[in-house]
């Protein structure tokens, strides 16, 4: 196909493959030499054959509309996103630094509590947290771990240097993305997998098993596994399945499992039933166990906590540990990796305006039209405002309910994200992405090779979300020494 | 293995049987009806039967012409045993086992569901139905055959066979109930021309007419089917070999005390009988006997494997 790279017109951001001036970078010309070797017939073609593996694969997220439940498919640009290795080793480095330090930091709110007695982070902060769980006070988990998986987002500014936007402690999804794009691109670029040194990012399922098997009240034994899901109709539940197949162990939902008066977790099995050791819920804290949380939640399970507490069964990620992706106490983290493991942080943090700080509420009630403004306790990109993009309607509501309640809310500059081509018809034009990476912790640390890279399909959006148009690309971290 | 994991296997195994079974059962209806002529009252009424589907089908349709029932059999979701519904249960049942049967299957029945939904119209119409009814049971097959040659033979075969081998015993039975409920009466008299007819068409509706030839190796007669399709050992779907395996499945699993008792009264009962003589009278009560028995069964495995409470 013909491309003309000095019409591609990425003016006012990073990209990720194609200079400013119009030039593949070092780790893009394989590809662009191999892009411009095909006709467009070729490229449509393996188009329709990654559409085809996807739909084949059965590869769905659930959204819901008037018409109920529908099954749709999540768009996926051929295209790849390439990150050369030596970047990626400081990228790998900085986020395993990240997430050891917010263990140790979870792990010290709900014992001693030392950051706060040394006045690092605001006392007032911590018992305000929406995710701050008091029943979790005094529990020692396994290893003193309590994030088993964050999913971290980031993001590369105009500037080319990466920064990470939130980390995800809760239960972050996306990973079977990750692992079913790599399948299609496979399929459809065998020849750019001989071209590139691609590495590879099918282990994932069994280091997940190895971390979950880790920290098993009983390690010395062969640990019995779960992953609990809320069923067939929460809009991850294919990952659910492709996780607990790809590890060989059991998919449980609530009534599966129940706990008896030893306060052990069991399951219902064809054999009678048969002991948990470790619990992989993707299911919030508030809908674990009925007799602690939500009344009436069907999803979880009646004891859950108990047997937690007692240390017989291990819950990843351990029912609390949504404290440390409070977008307030983000603005904290390389504080909190300075207090803990005495190291200057890797990665940069996106600046933040505190709304409960005076100052910070000041600047940021004058500045709404320049500034992006977040709940602390929303994910999915819930009740933002993009300054630039709002009403002066919008403004005004958003301002109102800062001053109510300003502890909730905290303000970032606009970001630009970076962006990488993207076959749009025929043709190939800019796209914002981001990139969320899995981070596992267990008896070892293992950050993914790349993770999901999601992508705005529409032209200038911003927002990556699959509800709002967004789709994903396969991320190849490409090593290009010697070459 | 989870209980409810078993069960939803089960299912599917027993969905997928049964829309072989009602493609299988249109074709040959279809193949019938051109031959008999058009004095003989022969129409497409039985085919709804044979699913005890008459209520349903009459809530939603006036008359049982070849429209109506083909599309209550093929297409209509008011219809719990129509392809469609079958294979879309099936599919249900599938994405919660996802993590346990081997993944191509999930595909090959993804397929499956999407080109039935999507050549809906090729179905209804008379030209392309057989060969589109001809790649389901096809279809049907390769799922079966992929599971057979790929899937370890666990605790979750033995539930696959189980609910296949139950589906078919039960189809068996009801295929012969409905078509033969005709044919019996004239059983003594000499067969004319299309009684003969309608005896092959019972055996092809099961596939059994070529394995019926090499087991009998006279003319087709009406009491020699009826023993053939209920006792003959080794044809596979023929109610006593679908019951031996259902047998050896339930050998293979614990706790299998009480599910292989009803085993061996079903067997009793079924193997114990003079057919001949049933066939003079009384066939249809035995009938309605075997299939009460197979309900109980059911129940019996319900109880055994999939609802494991605390003691």
């Amino acid at each position: 196909m013909t491309i003309n790279w000095k019409e591609y017109g990425n003016d006012d951001c990073y990209d990720e493959l194609i200079t400013q001036a119009g030039v593949p970078r070092a780790h893009a010309r394989q590809l662009s030499k191999y892009l411009k070797s095909l006709s467009t017939a070729d490229l449509q073609e393996r188009k329709a054959a990654s559409d085809l593996a996807i739909t084949v694969m059965g590869v769905t997220y659930t959204v819901y509309n008037e018409q109920g439940r529908v099954e749709t498919i999540w768009p996926f640009d051929i295209i790849p996103r390439i990150i050369n290795m030596k970047e990626w080793e400081t990228l790998q480095a900085g986020l395993k630094q990240r997430v050891d330090a917010l263990n140790m930091f979870i792990s010290d709110l709900y014992s001693e509590q030392r950051i706060l007695k040394d006045k690092v982070v605001p006392r007032f902060l911590i018992e305000g947290s929406k995710n701050f769980r008091k029943q979790s006070i005094g529990v020692k988990p396994p290893l003193g771990i309590w994030a088993h998986i964050c999913g971290s987002d980031v993001i590369r500014d105009k500037d080319g240097k990466y920064y990470v936007l939130e980390d995800n402690l809760r239960v972050p999804s996306g990973v079977s993305y990750m692992l079913e794009n790599r399948l299609v691109s496979k399929r459809i670029f065998p020849d750019l997998f001989e071209m590139y040194r691609i590495q590879p990012v099918d282990d994932y399922p069994s280091q997940l098993f190895d971390t979950l098997a880790s920290v098993s009240p009983q390690p010395e034994e062969y640990p019995e596994v779960v992953v609990l899901t809320p069923g067939v109709y929460n809009s991850a539940y294919f990952e659910h399945a492709y996780l607990a197949q790809q590890m060989g162990v059991e998919l449980v939902e609530g009534r599966d499992l129940l706990v008896g008066d030893d306060d052990c977790v069991y399951m219902r099995t064809i054999d009678g039933l048969e002991k948990v050791d470790v619990v992989y819920r993707r299911i919030d804290d508030m809908f674990l166990d009925p007799e602690v949380f939500y009344k009436d939640s069907t999803l979880g399970v009646k004891g859950l906590m108990r047997a937690w507490k007692k240390g017989n069964v291990t819950l990843a990620n351990a029912p609390g540990c949504g404290v440390a992706d409070d977008k307030v106490l983000y603005a904290f983290v390389p504080e909190i990796i300075k207090y803990y493991l005495d190291q200057d942080s890797i990665l940069n943090n996106v600046p933040t305006y505190l709304c409960y700080r005076e100052n910070d509420l000041d600047h940021v009630l004058k500045n709404l039209d320049k500034l992006v403004v977040k709940p602390a306790n929303e994910a999915g990109g819930y009740g933002m405002l993009i300054g630039p993009k709002s009403t002066k309607k919008e403004r005004a509501a958003m301002a109102r309910m800062i001053k109510k309640n300003p502890r909730e809310y905290v303000a970032q500059p606009m970001i630009n994200l970076s962006t990488a081509p993207t076959l749009i018809g025929d043709k190939l034009e800019p796209r914002h992405l981001d990139l969320r990476p899995f981070i596992l912790s267990g008896q070892q640390t293992h950050v993914t090779m790349g993770g999901l890279t999601r992508v705005a399909l529409k032209k200038n959006s911003i927002v990556v979300n699959s509800s709002q148009g967004g789709g994903s690309k396969d991320t190849w971290i490409v090593d290009m020494s010697g070459k | 293995m989870l209980s409810r994991v078993a069960e939803e296997l089960y299912w599917m195994s027993r969905h997928l049987e049964r829309a072989e079974n009602m493609a299988r059962i249109v074709n040959v209806n279809e193949n019938l009806l051109m031959d008999l002529p058009v004095k003989i009252p022969f129409g497409w009424q039985s085919t709804i039967s044979i699913t005890g589907g008459d209520d349903v089908f009459y809530d939603h349709y006036d008359e049982p012409d070849e429209k109506n029932v083909i599309r209550f059999i093929i297409a209509d979701t008011n219809n719990a045993s129509s392809i469609l519904s079958c294979i879309s249960r099936a599919r249900e049942n599938v994405r919660t086992t996802r993590d346990i049967i081997p993944r191509e299957s999930w595909e090959l029945l993804n397929d499956l569901y999407q080109k039935i939904k999507n050549n809906m119209s090729t179905a209804l119409g008379k030209r392309g139905r057989n060969a589109f009814l001809n790649s389901i049971i096809g279809d049907v097959h390769r799922i079966t055959g992929l599971l057979a040659g790929t899937m370890s033979q666990d605790e979750g075969y033995c539930f696959l066979r189980l609910g296949r081998n139950l589906e078919r015993a039960d189809m068996t039975t009801r295929i012969i109930d409905v078509r033969s409920a005709n044919l019996i009466a004239e059983l003594e008299n000499e067969l004319t021309p299309f009684g003969n007819i309608q005896w092959v068409s019972v055996l092809k509706s099961l596939t059994a007419y070529q394995m019926y030839r090499q087991y009998s190796k006279t003319r087709v007669k009406g009491a020699l089917v009826l023993k053939f399709l209920l006792q003959c050992e080794e044809f596979p779907r023929s109610f006593s070999h679908c019951i031996n395996e259902v047998k050896k499945c339930l050998e293979e699993l614990p706790n299998n005390d009480e599910p292989l008792r009803e085993i061996a009264s079903l067997q009793r009962l079924n193997t114990n009988t003079d057919i001949g003589k049933l066939a003079k009278s009384g066939f249809h009560d035995h009938i309605d006997l075997l299939q009460a028995q197979l309900a109980s069964l059911h129940n019996c495995i319900d109880k055994s494997y999939f609802l494991t409470e605390l003691d």
